[in-house]
């Protein structure tokens, strides 16, 4: 087994909204305990129900929010223990394409010039020439054309966005990535072309690869393991082939028996297992058991 | 209940013209899904806005067309008409929430406004349905959830919030543009059962616009898949799932991922990039990204017709016959 590159331990955020009108304020435990490791050239895929916590997981390991406690290790280096400024040389390593392309991009900047700038941040690309050359390359990556360079995010469709994004998070051949939802706003024959892309990236550069989506039989068909989130926690993790082959939490069953079927004569036929997440309780000093394998389901499930 | 003819839109910029959507004809009846894929940039969402009004005039502009809907043509409706009807007779998912709300107004008071302005109800009754209505889909602790603002919200629960406001006027004709992707699987299926229920209720009438094949499967009548800013194909569901006839479909399901990654294996992905619409090709605009092209798809752009012999209402843009291609390139 290699050393983890990125090792997340007991990972906590909490949200206090102001108390509104009716009365007291809202406490969300979005991340409650979250721990994972990731080997370079790994995919994990990070699953679950919506308002999991799974955004807020990403952030935190960018370190793009402080968390309340736990620590991200990455490459050896504690980056939670560090100061924004000592943490510099590890964004170039870390990039992150975000949920949200529109809220992600500069709508007052070209596209071209958005891409480009972490290039220009951290001083690689050579000159403008060159640098130019590269971000057309980028764009034809991702399936845009580079005659797109010019225009503003304004002017794309959903998808063409979120591809804007990717470009701009592989420019800097990262060593570890997190790609939230990343292909949900593409065709199919695109989505495909970006998975093909992260594949390629993982066999040249080792990228690792940390998934958050929806798209069950995408995370199936590209990850190596896969975590479950609920409620903020991980209920079950583990190879991606025996989670889907024998998941043993309930909310992980639920899940799977839920995955929309390409086919409307079997998709119709579909039943899914009913799954309460509001009313589940954590079983009382719940923690992670591993079945064997490195196949792991909270306790009690 | 919608009945558009020629809806043909243009997008300028620095002095070049592209007609982004040609001209697109369908029609749906009172109670249909019609579940719209296709390429992105094709137009999905593009469509959609100029049916709402909602276009932005330039660099956009609607070069013609009619869409009747209940006897009124919203391509040509005062702008006070539209209003009245957005929100209320007809509801809207955008594909963008984030853009979509307004980030310095409480989550409640974006569901309550529309109740109080179509239905006529008191803020207190409002504020009461808007509870129920993000129950319905889905969010916990509903109440005290209506006191925060969008960005305490996640990408998912967002969505939920609009998919609350499309429906809480209960419209005859719902828009959605890609109204479930950042749901998991189980809340996607909670939605979609809610949207069932209230098609069997209301008649409500559906465009789902969506890269999810699985949910079209599911959801759709009618499937339209778009390349281009052209219908490509268009039928009833099981007939296009079980025999497409556009190049272009075929492609799409092909995409798909099916179980385990094979080791080194990659998915099919459709050759060549996709087309620039200020320079598009003359025939068919797929034509050079297909492998079954012949001589007259370069060079004269099929009419979308009824395939023969499949079932009535199957429609395909295509000079050539895929499944006897299909035949014979096994
Ligand atoms: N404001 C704009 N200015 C110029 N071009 C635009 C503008 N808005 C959209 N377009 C172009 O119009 C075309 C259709 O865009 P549209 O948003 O309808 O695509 P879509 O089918 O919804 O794609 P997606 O699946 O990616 O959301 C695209 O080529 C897009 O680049
Ligand atoms: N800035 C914030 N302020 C308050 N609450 C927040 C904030 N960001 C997230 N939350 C809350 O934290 C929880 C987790 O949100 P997060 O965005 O991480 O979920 P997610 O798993 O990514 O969901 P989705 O699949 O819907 O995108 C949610 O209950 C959300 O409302
Ligand atoms: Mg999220
Ligand atoms: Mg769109």
């Amino acid at each position: 087994m290699n050393p983890p590159l990125l090792s997340v331990r007991d990972l906590r955020r909490t949200y206090r909204s102001r108390a509104g009108l009716f009365g007291s304020g809202l406490v969300t435990r979005a991340v409650d305990g979250v721990s994972f490791e990731m080997t370079a050239g790994e995919t994990l895929g990070l699953v679950g129900e919506s308002g999991s916590g799974k955004s807020t997981t990403g952030r935190l390991v960018m370190g793009l929010e402080e968390p309340d406690g736990g620590n991200v290790v990455f490459a050896g280096t504690d980056l939670t223990a560090m100061t924004p400024a000592q943490r510099k040389p590890f964004r170039r390593r870390m990039q992150i394409v975000f949920q949200d392309p529109y809220a992600a991009l500069n709508p007052r900047m070209r596209v071209g010039d958005f891409v480009a700038e972490p290039l220009l941040v951290h001083d690689v690309g050579g000159g403008a020439a060159e640098r130019r050359d590269r971000v057309a390359e980028l764009f034809r990556t991702v399936g845009l054309d580079p005659a797109f360079m010019q225009r503003f995010p304004h002017e794309f469709s959903g998808g063409q966005r979120q591809r804007v994004g990717i470009a701009r998070a592989i420019a800097l051949q990262p060593e570890f990535l997190v790609a939230d939802e990343p292909i949900t706003a593409l065709d199919v024959s695109i989505q495909a072309q970006i998975v093909n892309l992260f594949q390629d990236l993982q066999e040249r550069l080792g990228l690792a690869l940390l998934f958050i989506a929806h798209d069950l039989s995408m995370v199936r068909y590209l990850c190596t393991r896969v975590a479950v989130m609920l409620r903020g926690r991980i209920v079950e993790a583990g190879p991606v082939e025996a989670v889907f082959a024998d998941a043993r939490h309930p909310y992980t069953r639920a899940l799977l028996s839920a995955v929309p079927i390409p086919d409307p004569v079997r998709e119709r036929g579909r039943k899914r297992l009913p799954f309460d997440a509001g009313g589940y309780t954590f079983p009382p000093g719940a923690a992670l058991r591993d079945l064997g394998s490195g196949h792991l389901v909270l306790d009690g499930a | 209940m919608l009945e558009i003819s020629d809806l043909s839109v243009g997008f300028s910029r620095e002095g070049r013209f592209a007609r982004v959507i040609p001209g697109l004809s369908y029609s749906l009846r009172r109670g249909e899904t019609l579940g719209i894929v296709g390429e992105s940039g094709s137009g999905k969402s593009v469509h959609a806005l100029a049916l709402l009004g909602l276009l932005p005039q330039p660099p956009g502009k609607v070069l013609g067309g009619q869409a009747i809907f209940r006897g009124e043509d919203l391509l040509t409706v005062p702008e006070a008409r539209l209003r009245e009807l957005r929100g209320g007779q007809i509801g809207v998912v955008f594909q963008d929430p984030m853009t979509a709300l307004n980030p310095v107004l409480t989550v409640g008071r974006q569901i309550a406004e529309p109740l109080m302005r179509h239905k006529g109800m008191t803020r207190r009754q409002a504020l009461d349905r808007a509870t129920d209505l993000l129950a319905l889909v889905g969010i916990r602790d509903a109440a005290r959830r209506l006191s925060q603002f969008p960005h305490e919200f996640s990408g998912g629960m967002r969505q939920r919030v609009m998919i609350a406001i499309a429906i809480s006027c209960e419209p005859a004709l719902l828009i959605a543009d890609e109204p479930t992707t950042a749901l998991d699987v189980t809340v996607q299926g909670q939605i979609l059962d809610l949207m069932a229920e209230l098609r069997e209720r209301l008649g409500m009438t559906m465009i789902w616009i969506t890269h999810d094949m699985g949910v079209v499967a599911g959801i759709a009548d009618t499937i339209q898949v778009m390349y281009a800013g052209r219908t490509m194909e268009r039928g009833p569901v099981e007939a296009v799932f079980a025999s497409p006839r556009s190049a272009y479909t075929w492609g799409l399901l092909q995409s798909l991922p099916h179980g385990a990654r094979p080791p080194g294996g990659r998915l099919h992905q459709i050759p060549g990039q996709p087309p620039d619409m200020f320079n598009l090709p003359p025939g068919d605009p797929f034509a050079p990204r297909n492998p079954f092209a012949t001589e007259r798809c370069h060079v004269e752009a099929p009419p979308l017709r009824q395939v023969e012999g499949s079932v009535p209402g199957h429609l395909a843009a295509a000079w050539y016959d895929l499944p006897a291609l299909l035949e014979r390139a096994r």
